[in-house]
Parts: C-alpha cells; sequence; structure tokens
C-alpha cells in the first residue's frame, strides 16, 4: 500500500531543518577548534579542541538519529529528551568558548 | 507578568524537560504537522543561538587588535545571548507543544523584542570600539 504523502513536504523541510542545524553547528565548532588551537598547542588546549569535537560528534549524532526518524511516512513529534539534547550540545559548546576566550 | 507566577511558570517547564511524559499524558496528540513545525521553530532559535556562539568566537579571534577588556567583554556577551537563546529555545518549544496538546492560544513572550535589543547594543557597541579603539 501507497503511503499517502503530504503535499506541505513537512518531514523534508524538518529533515533540512537539521541539515542546515548541523552545518551551522559544524561552523560554531570550526571556529571553536581555531581558536583552541590558535594560542600554539598545549594539553589543556588540544582537550578543549577534543571536548569541542566531541560536542560536535554529539549534536550530529542527535541530528543523525531524528533525520533518520523524520523518514517515516507519519514522524512521531520531537521528544523533549532530543531537544535537550541538541540544545545541551549547543550550551556546552558556547561554556567552552567562553572557557576558551578568558 | 509577576516575577512569581514567571518562576513558577519556569519551574513548571524544566520539570517538563526531564519528565517528557508528563507532555504526552496531557490533552490530545496535534495533527504531526503542527509538531513538525515547532520543531522547526526550534531548530530555527537553535541555529540563531549557535551563530551568537559563533560570532563570540568571531569577534575573539577576528579583532586581535582590541583591547582585551572590550574583546572579552563583546565576546561573553554573545556568548551569553547564545546560551539563553538555546534554553529559550528548548523551554519555548515545550510550551508550546503543551499549548498545542491542550488546544489552548499559543505562549507569547518578549524574548525576541528582548533579543533584538541587545543584538543592536552589541553591534553598536562593536562598531564604536572597532572604529575608536582599534589600538587600546
Amino acid at each position: 500500500m501507497r503511503e499517502e504523502r503530504d503535499p506541505g513536504l513537512q518531514p523534508e523541510r524538518t529533515r533540512l531543518a537539521w541539515r542546515r542545524t548541523t552545518l551551522a553547528c559544524t561552523v560554531a565548532a570550526v571556529l571553536a577548534a581555531k581558536t583552541a588551537l590558535a594560542g600554539g598547542p598545549s594539553v589543556t588546549r588540544v582537550v578543549m579542541c577534543a571536548v569541542c569535537a566531541a560536542l560536535w560528534l554529539g549534536f550530529l549524532a542527535v541530528a543523525q538519529s531524528r533525520i533518520r526518524a523524520l523518514a517515516a511516512p507519519r514522524p512521531a513529534a520531537l521528544t523533549p529528551r532530543t531537544a535537550g539534547a541538541a540544545a545541551l550540545c549547543t550550551v556546552a559548546l558556547a561554556v567552552c568558548a567562553a572557557a576558551l576566550v578568558l | 507578568m509577576t516575577g512569581f507566577s514567571a518562576f513558577s511558570g519556569f519551574r513548571r517547564a524544566v520539570r517538563l524537560w526531564f519528565v517528557p511524559r508528563e507532555i504526552r499524558a496531557e490533552g490530545t496528540t496535534p495533527d504531526y504537522r503542527f509538531s513538525l513545525a515547532n520543531e522547526r521553530t526550534f531548530l530555527a532559535w537553535l541555529r540563531t543561538a549557535l551563530a551568537l556562539i559563533g560570532g563570540g568566537f568571531a569577534v575573539d579571534q577576528f579583532l586581535p587588535d582590541l583591547r582585551w577588556g572590550w574583546r572579552v567583554g563583546l565576546a561573553l556577551a554573545l556568548l551569553t545571548t547564545g546560551v539563553l537563546c538555546s534554553l529559550r529555545a528548548v523551554n519555548h518549544w515545550v510550551r508550546v507543544e503543551r499549548a498545542m496538546r491542550r488546544g489552548e492560544d499559543l505562549p507569547v513572550s518578549r524574548f525576541p523584542a528582548l533579543l533584538a535589543v541587545v543584538v543592536a547594543v552589541v553591534a553598536v557597541a562593536m562598531a564604536v570600539v572597532v572604529l575608536l579603539g582599534w589600538e587600546g
């Protein structure tokens, strides 16, 4: 049986929104890595760089799992856990940024 | 809205972040397209937050001639705004989701106006600092 297609392409638009957000996170993570390694390599700075990379990977994993869930014909709503995890990665990135800037 | 009701509303919302079943238990499930629209709004706010955080990094990296205080101050202002923006993104998403389930009006918020004012102030400060205080 063919599933009815949503004429508003809502799941596709939502999937692309996740992709855009991942891209924005990538830009922030690249800037974080640049900042972390700008002052010459030291243990603290390499660790900070690794933390930022891990946060980016975390966001990527959240986005990827949600994108996979959106492939369903009538995708379930976003769970607070997924939303919280995405926001947590963002906040943690900002905390790393503050630590690097100071 | 008084400070107290804002606080208790905030506490209730934070509880909902961590007890997701409470959202499901309330009201009826809305049309999935409305939930997806709410999700996209959440993501748009998250992108705004990420852009602000990126801006914080950019101030630190690309204005090296600025005096330390100004550079760090502007970067921290942008980063703080980014954090607030992403926390608010989750909070607003939860509130909208709950309102849709209960069939209530969508929550109004003065956050967009506040954000606009903060971004304008930071932009003006940055322009002034870059033009006048280049050499510190």
